[in-house]
């Protein structure tokens, strides 16, 4: 090799590895950082994005040296992309995680554990102790909650008033609720009293949120709990309100958005679901929100619970892992600030007051947040009151391996909304053997 | 005679400079040229076909949250696929639509290519009405569909009522699901395969058609002794495509039912999707669901392949 030419080489060489120290000596020693991060609104919600931009602007201005770039994939996250976008290294520094798969994400390590350094949000503490334990392993923490709610009933005030049935007295029992769906469906071919889903995973959900709601298990000591009384009931008065009352419709839905879209056609009465269920039928499907209202979760002995948490990149260095949780704290845990700016969000045109998130329950900050929404609500809060005054039911988990155990048990839900004929009896114990040999394999 | 054309070559040698490119060397260059084009192409299917496959074939002995190290795992993931109590059902609904849309989406297109060449009149308008649902995306013809089938307001169940005829469950029902699925399905594929069999109607001698006309051969027995004799290559190839694109059908049970009711629509293809997707990323699994699919494939190829051979 030449001369000139070994220079050029041992240049660029000691070039590449001066940039590549000194990228990790920034990074870690708390200079400039950058760090990406997830959940940017749509460019096709142009007001809430500009608030999300400035929302980046100010939390730039307030931490000089760091600089966030989001991004806008929608839905935030996505479990078909999240482990390809990861190991590309593609996945923002801050992402959210439902709470359906917090377990997975935590067991493949695909969140950093960000044990010690949780008092950088400056609420954390306030968040409820059953939700924090959501996302800790091993005493360790891997996430920050910011939303957490629990399963109820949501229904058409307008069709029980045109059905003769008091809105402001919803049904309490699944005794009542069947009842009340007859006499929705009663008025009109088209009508559905209440809506159930048959498949995507989400028959079997719901059929885990009605076995709770009436006291049952999933899951008892890794082997199935559902053939049980309450397993039979629910598939029992789903079969009967479908073939002896014909109130359910006689389609098997099976995305989870179409139960809502019906919901917001204003032809289907009742619905299980979380409040946010209202949030999707007024703002993304233009339902009346006069029309909506959600009570508690029937017989009430237990819920199903929802929710998600911010999680970082287990790739994020010391520096970006600390800008990311001063972001959390910035954007999703301080009352009067970015998600929590409760009056913004009604200048803007968003559904607020809806009681979709208690995770600071009766802390100093969820009071704080409880009054900043009432004072601001857009829609009718009073609506929602009979969820918001059934307390005491108890908040529950998914159960482990919870998709594939709803994906058996979507046969039973579609079976018995398709089949007259279905054997109740055979349906569960099929299903019960078929979910221990899954659980077998935890 | 050989001196003096010797001499003059001799004489006339060429200034020194560049020699002319010999018949081998203007050879040479232009394989150059498409060994070039083919480096390319064999790049882009080293990258984007056979490279997949490989990664599938090692994956499905493997246990990956593709952000770790892979564990090697054995057969453990074909045992988890095998053990699983869709699996038997799925292999049973991907054959059995396998053969219902060949009923369907073999004989149907080749009957309207036969009656859109037979046609004097309007022959290009129809052509194109045929090939019209093609340049629709697969995901419209899918939704469409889904109106068509809803059990109030659907198209098809208010043409039955119309004329007095049972409306049916169509998506909602063990038994009509299934082929509910291949209606759609043949009508998305239909205008390709018309496409293609006129082609090769087209490519029949019409002195063919006219001796077995004087020999006073109807429609039926021209079709069976001429058309299908004349096209037996296309039809074996056509089938053979048809096997392995009907074997990998997802789109369909995925938009319009699920995999249900009851897993009367579950699928292999569709299995492997719910694996890597939906049950907490078991890509090792679904890549040995696939693995196996790919192989049976591979028997129907190396079948056909022999079937081509004997006809030639």
């Amino acid at each position: 090799m030449k001369p000139r030419n070994l220079a050029i080489l041992l240049a660029t060489g000691l070039a590449f590895t001066a940039t590549a120290c000194g990228g990790d000596s920034s990074g870690d020693a708390g200079g400039d950082v950058t760090i990406t991060v997830a959940c940017q609104p749509a460019k096709t919600a142009p007001k809430t994005r500009k608030a999300w931009d400035d929302d980046v602007a100010t939390f730039e201005k307030a931490h000089p040296g760091v600089r966030v770039k989001s991004t806008d994939q929608q839905p935030c996250f996505d479990p078909k992309t999240f482990a390809a976008k990861l190991a590309g290294g593609q996945m923002e520094t801050v992402f959210v995680v439902p709470v359906t798969n917090y377990a997975d994400v935590i067991a493949k390590r695909q969140a950093k554990d960000i044990t010690g350094q949780t008092k950088l949000v400056k609420n954390y503490g306030d968040i409820k102790q059953d939700v924090r334990d959501m996302v800790t392993k091993d005493g360790k923490v891997y996430g920050i909650p910011n939303v957490s709610y629990s399963v109820g009933l949501v229904y058409n005030r307008k069709l029980f008033k045109q059905a003769g049935l008091d809105p402001d007295t919803p049904p309490a029992t699944w005794d009542e609720v069947r009842a009340a769906a007859k006499k929705v469906a009663g008025l009109g071919d088209g009508y559905v009293g209440y809506g159930e889903y048959g498949g995507g995973n989400v028959g079997g959900w719901h059929f885990a949120q009605s076995l709770f709601s009436r006291g049952g298990e999933m899951v008892t000591d890794h082997k199935a709990a559902f053939n049980s009384p309450e397993g039979k009931a629910v598939l029992q008065t789903l079969h009967d309100m479908r073939w002896k009352d014909d109130s359910t419709g006689s389609k098997v839905l099976i995305g989870w958005e179409s139960l809502m879209q019906q919901m917001a056609a204003g032809k289907t009465g009742m619905m299980l679901g979380a409040p946010d269920v209202v949030t999707d039928v007024v703002q993304k499907f233009q339902g009346k929100a006069e029309d909506y209202g959600i009570t508690a979760i029937p017989d009430g002995k237990a819920s199903l619970t929802g929710g998600e948490a911010y999680m970082i990149n287990p790739k994020a260095n010391a520096a970006q892992t600390k800008a990311a949780l001063q972001w959390i704290d910035f954007e999703f845990n301080t009352p009067g600030k970015g998600r929590l700016d409760f009056a913004r969000g009604k200048a803007n045109g968003e559904a607020v007051g809806v009681p979709n998130n208690d995770y600071m329950g009766d802390s100093a900050t969820g009071k704080a947040i409880i009054e900043g929404r009432k004072a601001n609500a857009a829609l009718p809060v009073e609506n929602y009151e009979p969820y918001v005054a059934a307390t005491g039911i108890t908040p529950k988990l998914e159960p482990e391996k919870a998709q594939e155990l709803y994906a058996v048990l979507d046969v039973a839900m579609s079976a018995v909304l398709t089949r007259e004929n279905a054997d109740i009896d055979k349906l569960l114990s099929d299903a019960e053997s078929k979910a221990n040999s899954i659980l077998a394999k935890s | 005679m050989e001196t003096l054309t010797k001499e003059p070559t001799r004489q006339a040698a060429p200034p020194r400079g560049p020699r002319p490119p010999t018949k081998r060397r203007r050879g040479a260059r232009r394989n150059l040229i498409a060994y070039g084009f083919l480096c390319a192409a064999l790049f882009c299917f080293a990258m984007f076909a056979w490279w997949p496959i490989i990664r599938e074939v090692v994956l499905s002995f493997q246990q990956t949250n593709l952000v770790d190290d892979p564990e090697w795992v054995g057969l453990d993931n074909f045992r988890t696929v095998v053990d699983d109590p869709a699996f038997g059902q799925a292999w049973r609904n991907t054959l059995v639509f396998t053969l219902l849309a060949l009923l369907c989406g073999y004989v149907v297109p080749f009957a309207v290519a036969i009656v859109l060449n037979e046609l004097r009149h309007a022959r290009a308008y129809l052509r194109f009405v045929v090939y019209l649902p093609v340049m629709l995306p697969p995901i419209v013809s899918v939704l469409l569909f889904r109106w068509f089938y809803d059990p109030g307001p659907g198209l098809f169940n208010q043409a039955l009522d119309l004329v007095g005829l049972p409306t049916l469950s169509w998506l909602d029902s063990t038994s009509t699901a299934l082929i509910s699925l291949v209606i759609v399905s043949t009508w998305m594929n239909l205008g390709s395969g018309v496409l293609i069999y006129l082609a090769a109607l087209q490519n029949i001698p019409g002195d063919l058609y006219e001796a077995a006309e004087l020999d006073g051969a109807g429609i039926l027995k021209r079709i069976w002794h001429v058309t299908i004799p004349q096209t037996r290559l296309i039809l074996l190839l056509m089938l053979m495509l048809q096997i392995v694109a009907t074997m990998q059908v997802f789109i369909e049970p995925f938009m319009l039912t699920g995999g249900g009711p009851e897993n009367a629509t579950v699928t292999v293809v569709y299995l492997m999707y719910q694996y890597a997707f939906v049950y907490g990323g078991n890509y090792g699994a679904g890549s040995a669901l696939g693995l196996m699919l790919m192989v049976v494939l591979l028997a129907v190829a190396a079948v056909q392949l022999r079937l081509t051979r004997e006809e030639n």
